[in-house]
């Protein structure tokens, strides 16, 4: 079993109780690479970031150095807005990165602003995480004073305020273009894309780059230490080291930085110094390798290593690091019905796939789960998903704006394919109960 | 019952001056509304409306879209549960069910004497940390029925006041630019490439 001997990069000062101040952050390096990136041409900071093969944290998986070169050449203002809206099932490292780092985030929003040519940032941090909102406030409030944001940073000609905003409780608004319908104080709906990629039309029609809280945080130390030795970890397209929240039925549920692309599911799950194996020793029945929205991984799966192409490929996806185990006693109906009931809470409602589809998955499956299941359902979940998402392939096809409809889909393709027989011996029960009982007269005009 | 108290709406249009358009300003200034009164109430929306240049029914429009905006008082503790994927698989459903038999209410419903409201939450990213809830935002992890117990009976008896608020107030630190670092809101009409970027570089390509 492999365990990742690479020091960490973006969680490296957790141990320390004072890093989110600013004399915490500042005694261990911190806002040294701002003054080298100052001290570098916006161009050479963009290019050394572009070079970094720095993955997007936040669940797409797109390299944030080439999306900063998406921008339109010429067209001003361009704003930067970072996504803290940290929401999905299963995902748990932004919340952590913001309440014990938050200078460490800050100080990259700073250098992403500087080589992109950003007026402003806007700091969207999700509703719910109050702690988190008083970090960063404080240690805005400090590092303004500082002069290292605002007006002339560090003495130069670089200006930028980045604004704290909260959300106010909305998974959807995690999606980037919801997000910026929210910052610009509007339900927080998706956008068409195109025409509406941020990079080209964003922030009230500029282009805008929306990066994800980790994503950014490791930006100071690819500045410090430079693309190459970012690239030296890692494996094909997933460098440098990745958070991975590992929780459900492990002995030690926890959230660990361990080298991208290296780690295998295995040694994350089993490894005494990761997950630690499964609770009293029992069979792993199911995965969830990257958030809620993933098709579900299995004990065959286990070796392949948290590299993104690799997992693309195995028919899943990292998405935001989050790992989600589930032992043989596990109910999968049950799991699934919690996967399925989210998203269709979660519905923003912009399209009728989505908003009825997600509804009718939920109906179907709490009446499988409180006995009153019928045999044709299961083709009926089958159906209802091919609606949201033609041939429930994968990557899936969408008839929906944004890929929350398709994301619904992933649990019920997951647990229908492999465990069809929990769910069909559940609709027996309740059929087989149901013949048992002499039918009752049925009364006009009810409804059945 | 309120509009936003003289105090309050100064700090309201100092948090509008930072965005390059009002409208934007509109969750903060909802959150600064339910920290005043503990709920969203149509005078202090209509307030809102008047001070960010937008009818009352579109500040509505936004509201009523987020969960956290509630639109009737609520307990001064709201217990949020979180009810998915990983807190399912450790335990949540029997720790809702034993948290409204305690609370003698059912989820979406508060106390007669007005202390707890009690919600199923969606996950609140403290997944490794299951079954975990929030009280007005605060973590506990790791909920058992007996700490649940306990937590209640503390809260019911007055103890965390100082580190779990009443509900409404989020953050008790707030940004504060001061006006001589400010850099200032960027229009979206200002067309002009910053300073620090060279007359010929597009930015970073
Ligand atoms: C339904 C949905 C929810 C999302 N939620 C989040 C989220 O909570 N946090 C996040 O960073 N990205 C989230 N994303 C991805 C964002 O749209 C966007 O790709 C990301 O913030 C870009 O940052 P990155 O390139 O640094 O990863 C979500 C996407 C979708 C479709
Ligand atoms: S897919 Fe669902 S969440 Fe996305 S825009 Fe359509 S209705 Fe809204
Ligand atoms: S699933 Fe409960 S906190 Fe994430």
């Amino acid at each position: 079993m492999t365990v990742s001997d690479v020091p960490p990069i973006v969680t490296s000062r957790f141990g320390n109780p004072e890093a989110h101040t600013l004399a915490g952050y500042r005694a261990t390096g911190g806002y040294e690479a701002l003054a080298k990136a100052l001290s570098m041409s916006p161009e050479a900071v963009g290019s050394e970031v572009k070079e970094a093969s720095l993955l997007g944290r936040g669940g797409a998986g797109f390299p944030a150095g080439v999306k900063w070169g998406f921008c339109p050449p010429g067209v001003w203002p361009r704003y930067l807005v970072v996504n803290g809206d940290e929401s999905e099932p299963g995902t748990y490292k932004d919340r952590m990165l913001m309440e014990r780092d938050p200078h460490q985030l800050i100080e990259g929003v700073l250098i992403a602003c500087y080589a992109v040519g950003c007026g402003q940032a806007f700091l969207y941090v999700r509703g719910e995480m109050a702690l988190a909102q008083e970090r960063i406030a404080a240690a805005l409030n400090e590092a303004y004073a500082a002069g290292l944001v605002g007006r002339n940073i560090m003495g130069s000609d670089f200006s930028v305020d980045v604004v704290l905003h909260w959300g106010a409780g909305a998974y959807i608004v995690g999606e980037e273009t919801a997000l910026i319908e929210s910052l610009e104080g509007e339900r927080g709906m998706p956008r068409l894309k195109p025409p509406f990629f941020p990079a080209a039309k964003g922030l009230y029609m500029q282009p805008t780059i929306v990066n994800n809280v980790e994503t950014l945080s490791n930006v100071p130390w690819i500045v410090t230490n430079g693309a190459a030795a970012y690239n030296a970890l890692g494996a094909e397209a997933s460098r440098g080291t990745r958070m991975f929240a590992v929780s459900g039925h492990v002995k030690n549920p926890g959230v660990y930085e361990v080298e991208f692309g290296t780690t295998t599911f295995r040694d994350i799950i089993y490894a005494p110094v990761y997950g630690g194996g499964i609770v009293g020793d029992r069979a792993i029945k199911a995965f969830i390798p990257g958030g809620a929205s993933a098709p579900w991984f299995f004990e065959e799966h286990l070796d392949l290593p948290l590299e993104k192409g690799t997992v693309d490929r195995a028919g899943s996806m990292l998405g935001s690091g989050a790992i989600v185990v589930m032992d043989e006693t596990t109910d999968v109906v049950r799991a699934c019905l919690s996967l399925v009931r989210f998203f269709a809470h979660e519905s923003c409602g912009k399209c009728t796939p989505c908003r009825e589809g997600t509804t009718w998955l939920e109906r179907i499956l709490t009446r499988i789960i409180s006995g009153q299941g019928r045999p044709t359902d299961l083709d009926l979940l089958l159906d209802v998903s091919d609606n949201i998402s033609p041939g429930i392939a994968w990557p899936p096809k969408q008839t929906t704006i944004c890929p929350l409809g398709p994301s619904a889909v992933s649990p019920i393709s997951s647990a229908l394919t492999r465990f069809r027989g929990e769910f069909e011996s559940r609709i027996d029960l309740a059929v087989a109960a149901r013949s048992a009982v002499t039918p009752v007269e049925i009364s006009v005009g009810s409804h059945g | 019952m309120a509009r936003l108290s003289p105090d309050n709406e100064v700090l309201a249009r100092s948090i509008i001056a930072r965005y390059p358009r009002p409208k934007s300003a509109l969750i903060p200034l909802l959150h600064l509304a339910q920290e005043q009164d503990g709920w969203v109430t149509d005078e202090a929306m209509a307030h809102i409306g008047e001070l960010v240049g937008v009818s009352s029914a579109e500040v509505l429009g936004t509201c009523s879209f987020y969960e956290m905006f509630k639109r009737e008082p609520v307990g001064r503790y709201l217990v949020n549960i979180c009810t998915n994927i990983s807190c399912v698989l450790m335990g949540s459903d029997d720790l809702l069910a034993h948290a409204e038999e305690r609370l003698g209410v059912t989820v979406g419903e508060t106390t007669p004497d007005g202390t707890f409201t009690l919600e199923g939450a969606e996950c609140i990213a403290a997944c490794t940390e299951a079954p975990c809830l929030q009280v007005n935002y605060r973590y506990r992890y790791k909920v058992t029925p007996e700490s649940f117990d306990e937590l209640v009976d503390a809260l019911a008896a007055g103890q965390f006041a100082d580190e779990i608020p009443a509900h409404g107030t989020l953050a008790r630190v707030r940004q504060v630019i001061p006006a001589d670092r400010a850099a200032g809101p960027v229009a979206p009409d200002d067309g002009r490439q910053p300073v620090w970027i060279p007359e010929a570089d597009g930015g970073a390509s």
